[in-house]
């Protein structure tokens, strides 16, 4: 092997991680975004609903961002998967990009309609609860794998081989992982009663989001021979026991972290933790595949000009965004308060 | 080769496409400039200390928010689309303008979306310097992202700076620079980002128009901030529009050298004028069926002019285009004609306002307001117009005589793509329906002293008060500006 070709392939790897930070920062940084719209559901208080949503307000584009760079970045960095996952995603993703309209236009409309200001809380909700629940599917639909044609440039599925028992676990999987999320950011940026609620509902998300990773991850190495082999065999059942004991371990911390009294940052970062790690967890079952287990990242990756071009950017840019949207998380820290917010 | 999609599947694909990015650039077209109003207005206030600037900024914000999350979320269906629906043209084409895409979020968007929070919320959390900066970056952001994407689309029209492998197909990047700069960006960047300021300056003069005219209905003193905001908005009629119209004739002369079938519908040339004297028509009705131009009514030699600078100037027709590269002349041929009239009718206001400030009368003349008010949502019809020419007249290619647009589809059933498309007329005219409402009532309003803090309409909250640790702070800004 010679030395440009060692560096190529470290770029191509350099490219999957670039893209699975970003698509790691939107599911924690959204994902705690979306909870709050689904928790709408539970807070019909004026006031209380008021609070919650300007909690995220200042910061929530800043947050979908990471999206367009997990989209975009794949379209960039590896157009054959791009290519290929989009078709064959098509109905769950259409759903979500509608159901991320009515939730996104929602946080300026709300304040700005009369009669229909509870109409627009619906679209929150709804629209907050689908877009989790299809990109659950999605990233369901994704583990399960896609049919592609035999030139292997194409997609070659029907427009419903998406849905599947596992699809939809995945999806209110997700579902309850990002009100986990949501309620433990409201525990840290709220007080009084709504933080005492939200420590309950945090309590039972935080339940509910581990029971589902043990689903998920016991039924996912039975989808494909590959995620068996990796988890089953070997190194991996050393692996994949750790894994579970630090999911519970965390699961353990969190539980007590949300008892009434107890500090208010700890459940949100320890939530985190627990994204992190299931996080990790799907990188192990899926590397070295982008599509698994049909295309390589190296199969799908562009061209080594393309990845400089693009490294270049990169290197400089993310440190400079991570920079400037840790400043906007500084300005707005501190604690939303009800009385307070309003003329 | 390959079995393309269905040839219906790709017509909606294509309606899909169009409707879909048109709304999104509805937003942009008026963001890119108002973003740059609001910085120049926060600036005037910092200067100045007038507080009619402070007023207009806050009545305008408003505006730009709610406009803003419109633009947002159509262009994060716009990233998705190519992949859903043109993935074939997203596998060939991804190594060469997935690059600037990837720049664009990287460089704009981010910028756009961090400080944005700070530009709405949070004046009195950093204070009046920082608050400044974080107007002037979305505005940079908002250029940025005009750069970038326009960028790309023009790539489409004009590549150039790649190779093509013969395995896979796939356009590869050998000189980005050449990518980049390809030969139409410079003169369609140029233009858009003109387009977007006059839609700005006609939409803020419209609703000052409308202030003056109804003021003077109720017999009363129209504000400071209404009086302004017609005034700016005049002043960049009259200076802006003759450039628009200078730099959209070279972007045309440029269009000639690369897309000579473009400019042919655009000026309903099926005859090729070899001794020069072709005509410039006026009207006509484009028949591609007999390739002619029913009933024409045309100057003699001007186009000719026009495109050679010379009388005599030979002139291809689409006579020398086998039938099957030639764009659909009638729709070219209207859009283009809708946006010419619309920038000389912009350049006319702006000579009449300009007369009417020469003469102290500026808001004395009814129907000067009553022009100006119609002339209102102009741009937005403008810049329409102008992608539609734009890219109906690049067909029947997406990558211009590389890549045709029936090859780029992406492998799907036509009724997937036809729910999808009536799931997105459905929400974009009613969810942006209503943002266009909240908009207009909004404008309905007239700025003056009585202008809330930013979403103060009613019970809108002060997003930034009740966060705690900024109050005091907040209480000190509170007294600076009483
Ligand atoms: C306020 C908006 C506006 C106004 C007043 C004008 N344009 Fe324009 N025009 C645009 C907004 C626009 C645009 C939306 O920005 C387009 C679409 C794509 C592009 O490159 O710019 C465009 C495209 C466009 C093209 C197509 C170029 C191509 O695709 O290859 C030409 C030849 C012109 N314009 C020429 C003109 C002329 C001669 C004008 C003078 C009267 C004019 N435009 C006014
Ligand atoms: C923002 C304003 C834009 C408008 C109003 C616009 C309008 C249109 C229209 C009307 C079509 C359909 C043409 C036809 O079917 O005959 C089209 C097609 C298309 N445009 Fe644009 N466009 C815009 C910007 C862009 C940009 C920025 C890009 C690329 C980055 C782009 C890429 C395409 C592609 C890929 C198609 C589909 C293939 C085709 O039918 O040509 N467009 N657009
Ligand atoms: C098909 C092509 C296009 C795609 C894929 C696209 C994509 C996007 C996306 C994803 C966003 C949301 C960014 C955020 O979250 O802040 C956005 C917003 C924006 N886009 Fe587009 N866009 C397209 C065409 C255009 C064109 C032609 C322009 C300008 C010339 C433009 C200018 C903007 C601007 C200024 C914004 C900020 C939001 C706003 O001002 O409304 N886009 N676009």
């Amino acid at each position: 092997m010679s030395i440009t070709e060692g560096v190529s392939i470290d770029l191509t790897i350099v490219w999957a991680f670039i893209i699975a930070f970003a698509v790691l920062v939107y599911v924690v940084l959204d994902g705690f975004d979306l909870g709050i719209g689904m928790l709408f559901a539970l807070e019909p208080g004026k006031s209380e609903r008021d609070v919650m949503m300007n909690s995220v307000a200042p910061v929530w584009d800043g947050n979908e961002t990471w999206l367009i760079l997990g989209g975009g970045g794949l379209f960039a960095a590896f157009p054959l998967a791009y290519a290929l996952i989009l078709p064959a995603l098509y109905v769950p993703i259409i759903l979500m990009l509608l159901a991320l309209i009515f939730r996104g236009v929602a946080f300026e409309f709300r304040w700005r309609a009369r009669a229909w200001k509870r109409g627009w809380d619906i679209c929150f909700i709804w629209g907050s609860g689908l877009a989790a629940f299809s990109q659950g599917i999605a990233l369901g639909a994704l583990l399960q794998g896609i049919a592609i044609d035999e030139a292997g440039r194409r997609y070659a599925g029907g427009w419903w081989d998406w849905l599947t028992p596992f699809t939809i676990t995945v999806g209110v999987a997700l579902m309850i992982g990002y009100a986990l999320l949501g309620a433990s950011w409201l525990v840290m940026k709220t007080t009084g009663t709504l933080q005492g609620r939200m420590r309950r509902v945090a309590l039972r998300a935080a339940a509910g989001t581990i029971v589902f990773i043990g689903i998920v991850s016991l039924w996912t190495p039975f989808l494909q021979e590959g995620y068996y082999h990796r988890w089953f065999t070997g190194w991996g059942i050393g692996v994949a026991i750790l894994v579970g004991l630090s999911v519970l371990g965390i699961g353990a911390f969190l539980a007590r972290s949300l008892a009434p009294g107890r500090g208010d940052r700890a459940p949100f970062f320890l939530a985190l933790a627990l994204f992190v790690l299931c996080f990790g967890g799907l990188g192990v079952s899926m590397y070295p595949y982008i599509i698994p287990t049909e295309i390589t990242i190296w199969e799908a990756a562009a061209p080594r000009a393309s990845q400089i071009f693009m490294l270049v950017g990169a290197l400089i840019l993310v440190p400079i965004i991570l920079a400037y949207t840790g400043y906007a998380y500084w300005v707005f820290r501190g604690k939303v308060t009800p009385d307070t917010g309003y003329h | 080769m390959d079995a393309s999609a269905p040839p219906d599947a790709i017509l909606l694909a294509r309606i899909q496409f169009a409707f879909t990015v048109s709304f999104h650039f509805l937003f942009p077209a008026f963001t890119i400039g108002l973003a740059s109003y609001l910085a120049v207005l926060n600036g005037l206030w910092l200067r100045t200390g007038q507080p009619h600037y402070l007023e207009l900024f806050r009545y305008w914000v408003k505006i730009f928010a709610l406009a803003f999350a419109m633009g947002v979320v159509s262009g994060l269906v716009m990233s998705y689309q190519f992949g859903t629906n043109w993935s074939v043209f997203s596998d060939r084409a991804g190594p060469v303008i997935g690059g600037p895409m990837a720049y664009e979020v990287l460089s704009a968007f981010f910028l756009e979306a961090g400080f944005l929070g700070i530009m709405l919320f949070g004046r009195d959390r950093v204070g009046p310097g920082l608050h400044m900066a974080a107007c002037v970056m979305v505005a940079v952001g908002t250029a940025f992202s005009a750069f970038w994407i326009l960028s790309v689309n023009s790539w489409m029209h004009t590549p150039a700076g790649f190779t093509i492998d013969p395995d896979t197909k796939q356009f590869l990047p050998v000189d980005y620079w050449q990518i980049i700069f390809n030969p139409s960006f410079p003169y369609r960047f140029v233009h858009t980002v003109t387009a977007a300021y006059l839609t700005t300056a006609f939409i803020v003069g419209g609703v000052g128009a409308y202030h003056l005219l109804r003021d003077r209905a109720a017999g009363r003193e129209s504000s400071n901030a209404t009086r302004t905001m017609f005034s700016m908005a005049m002043w960049m009629a009259v200076l802006v529009a003759p450039v628009q119209i200078v730099v959209g004739d070279l972007h045309g002369l440029n269009t000639l050298e690369h897309q000579p079938q473009k400019v042919m519908a655009m000026e309903g040339h099926y005859e090729s004028y070899p001794e020069g004297q072709a005509p410039l028509y006026l009207f006509g009705l484009p028949n591609d069926e007999a390739q002619r131009l029913d009933y024409a009514v045309g100057i003699p030699g001007a186009s000719s002019l026009i495109l050679g600078h010379r009388f005599d100037a030979p002139i291809e027709g689409l006579d020398t285009i086998p039938d099957d590269e030639q764009p659909p002349v009638a729709i070219v041929f209207w859009s283009f004609r809708i946006m010419v009239a619309i920038g000389l009718l912009m350049l006319g206001l702006g000579v009449w306002a300009l007369i009417a400030r020469i003469r102290r009368r500026l808001y004395a003349i009814p129907s000067l307001h009553r022009a100006a008010v119609v002339m209102g949502p102009s741009g937005l019809i403008a810049v329409l117009a102008g992608w539609i020419t734009t890219e109906v007249g690049r067909q029947p290619y997406t990558v211009y005589n590389l890549l045709r647009t029936s090859d780029s589809a992406a492998p799907l059933d036509a009724p997937a793509v036809a729910a999808s498309l009536i799931a997105f007329v459905v929400v974009y005219f009613a969810v942006f329906g209503a943002g266009t409402w909240y908009i207009l009532r909004l404008m309905s309003h007239e700025p003056g002293p009585s202008e809330s803090r930013l979403a103060g309409i009613a019970d809108g909250p002060i997003r930034t008060a009740g966060i705690t640790p900024a109050q005091e702070e907040q209480a000190r800004s509170r007294k600076r500006e009483d």
